[in-house]
């Protein structure tokens, strides 16, 4: 059952230390807002879930939160490399990292399982691949019918799912659009679920009889956060700040840029301030 | 009309896509070749990319892989989960295209770690989608540039399977797909021998020669038994592919597929 809260408060009651998030967001609608609050309010210990960790798990690893990272691809797509997550990696800085690695299919499909409710995925995967002998989470089984050898991993049932999308009704239901990743089926996944909106609107109207909707009974709380996605976009509202994802290569590359570029548009600022931050919107790139 | 050699391997690269193909697109250098196959020769072939877009025509090159340009000129867009099982797994992709930090002779790609996984000197960005990329399309096509720090005897680590460390792995694995079929390189085209699975040179870009060739990969190179001369880029592929690319600088604010 979902109930209407502030960011601050749906972050407050939600989420905790030591829990396991998955934020998720395929490059698209990624909860940069809600991310940013959970570094706000100081939770630690987290293991996060991504298959792309993206800029906002390079932020919070920078910033010491996370004990362990579930992914299974950690760059900035385009640009480079996650200076963040890669010193972590490669020094311990600011702590050691644990990881969990996976290639796309294996997450996706460990989602997938986690939101039917399986307690393993099994797929056609990793086959003759090195992350099969580091990751002691890949298995492989023989089909009971064929005897093809699959691969087996553990679901993603992450403690809290945290996505962002375009709009809720005023009953809490959510409507997706877009590039949909695997937000239902982390949402699915998770024991709560928190879902930012660029906005809460009286009804739906008109739209696709398959539209991508999640009910309302699904989700633990709804914030209303108008470009919350910024600097990944809100497919129909403003397009990726892709010039920001190039800047952020230098941000993140030295640790006093990043630790002042972190004070200044985190740990001093405000959900509301992302209203104004997406630089275009949809329309004037559509020109 | 001069040409780079970066320009080369793009053109190069696209020419093999032809209208039947049903592509699954990574990101930087496969991207370009595969949107400049679509803008000359081969206007119907399929591209796919991960982030769930089904037969999308952006007009520009993505930054990342799920830009908002690749959902509003697709004519679909699937859940992530279903891309990889339904399209992916379920054997209907002709090609996929793809890039790595390290090759080796047999096409195993490595994008994971330059040293040890577990003490890295280099952390790369990963997996992504190629290891099952690599297994499930009828066929791979791997572009890369040419040079010792990429072409290597010995890969740190095998994050997608080419054709085994020994050429014989997919066979003992129960692969039924095709795998590494060709490389393109700013130098050259490579090829996998039929019997031994080792990449050979089997056409050299004008101006290049076998010891410029060799002098930039790890390992003893070998050329097939006939070597053609890759025909250069015509004045069309070099207009369209340039128009392409400057049109992507203004919407990303720079050169984004050199990278």
């Amino acid at each position: 059952m979902t109930e209407f809260l502030s960011l601050q408060q749906a972050v407050s009651k939600y989420v905790h230390d030591g829990d396991s998030i998955a934020l998720e967001g395929f490059t698209h609608l990624i909860p940069f807002a809600a991310g940013h609050e959970i570094i706000r309010q100081g939770r630690h210990d987290l293991t996060l879930m991504r298959m792309t960790p993206d800029i906002l798990y390079d932020q919070m690893i920078g910033m010491g939160l996370v004990r362990k990272l579930v992914f299974s691809w950690g760059g900035n797509p385009g640009v480079g490399s996650l200076h963040r997550l890669r010193e972590a990696i490669e020094k311990g800085w600011p702590r050691s990292l644990e990881i969990d690695e996976h290639s796309h299919a294996g997450m996706a499909n460990a989602y997938e399982a986690g939101a039917s409710g399986l307690p393993c995925a099994i797929f056609r995967g990793y086959l003759g691949t090195d992350l099969s002998k580091v990751n002691p989470n890949i298995k492989f089984i023989a089909c009971p019918f064929t005897g093809e050898q699959l691969t087996c991993i553990p679901s993603l049932r992450p403690d809290v799912a945290i996505i962002h999308a375009q709009k809720a009704d005023r009953e809490g239901n959510v409507l997706i659009e877009g590039i949909i990743g695997v937000q239902k089926e982390a949402v699915l996944a998770a024991r709560r679920a928190i879902v930012t909106v660029e906005e809460v609107v009286e009804n739906f109207g008109p739209r696709s009889a398959n539209a991508v909707i999640l009910p309302y009974w699904t989700v633990s709380a709804i914030a209303a956060v108008p470009g919350g996605a910024h600097p990944s976009y809100a497919y129909g509202y403003y397009a990726r700040d892709n010039a920001f994802y190039i800047a952020w290569d230098a941000i993140a590359r030295d640790h006093a840029t990043f630790q002042s570029w972190m004070k200044q548009n985190v740990l001093d600022a405000r959900p509301e301030d992302f209203a104004a931050r997406p630089p275009r919107h949809v329309a004037e790139v559509a020109q | 009309m001069n040409y780079s050699a970066s320009e080369m391997m793009t053109v190069a690269a696209a020419r093999v896509l032809t209208n039947e193909d049903v592509c699954f697109v990574g990101i930087g250098l496969p991207s370009a070749a595969c949107n400049l196959a679509r803008l000359t020769h081969a206007p119907r072939i399929t591209l796919i990319y991960e982030s769930g877009t089904l037969a999308t025509r952006p007009d520009v090159l993505p930054l990342s892989i799920g830009d908002g340009e690749l959902c509003a000129t697709a004519l679909t867009t699937v859940a992530v989960p279903e891309i990889f099982r339904y399209w992916l797994q379920g054997g209907r992709i002709t090609v996929g295209f793809l890039g790595g930090a390290q090759i080796d002779r047999f096409g195993n790609l490595n994008t994971t770690v330059i040293g040890k996984y577990t003490n890295p000197k280099v952390r790369l960005p990963g997996a992504g989608g190629a290891p099952e990329i690599a297994s499930s399309c009828g066929q791979v096509y791997i572009v890369m540039r040419h040079g010792l720090r990429s072409f290597v005897k010995e890969l740190d680590f095998l994050t997608s399977l080419g054709h085994g460390r020994t050429g014989t792995e997919r066979h003992s694995l129960g692969i039924k797909t095709k795998g590494p079929a060709l490389l393109v390189t700013d130098l050259c085209i490579m090829a996998p021998d039929s019997s031994t699975h080792e990449f050979v040179v089997v056409s050299l870009h004008p101006g290049v020669t076998r010891d410029q060739v060799s002098a930039n990969t790890g390992w003893d190179l070998k050329f097939a038994e006939t070597v053609t001369e890759t025909p250069a880029p015509d004045s069309g592929e070099l207009e369209i592919l340039r128009d392409l690319n400057a049109r992507t600088e203004r919407a990303h604010g720079r050169v984004s597929v050199e990278a």
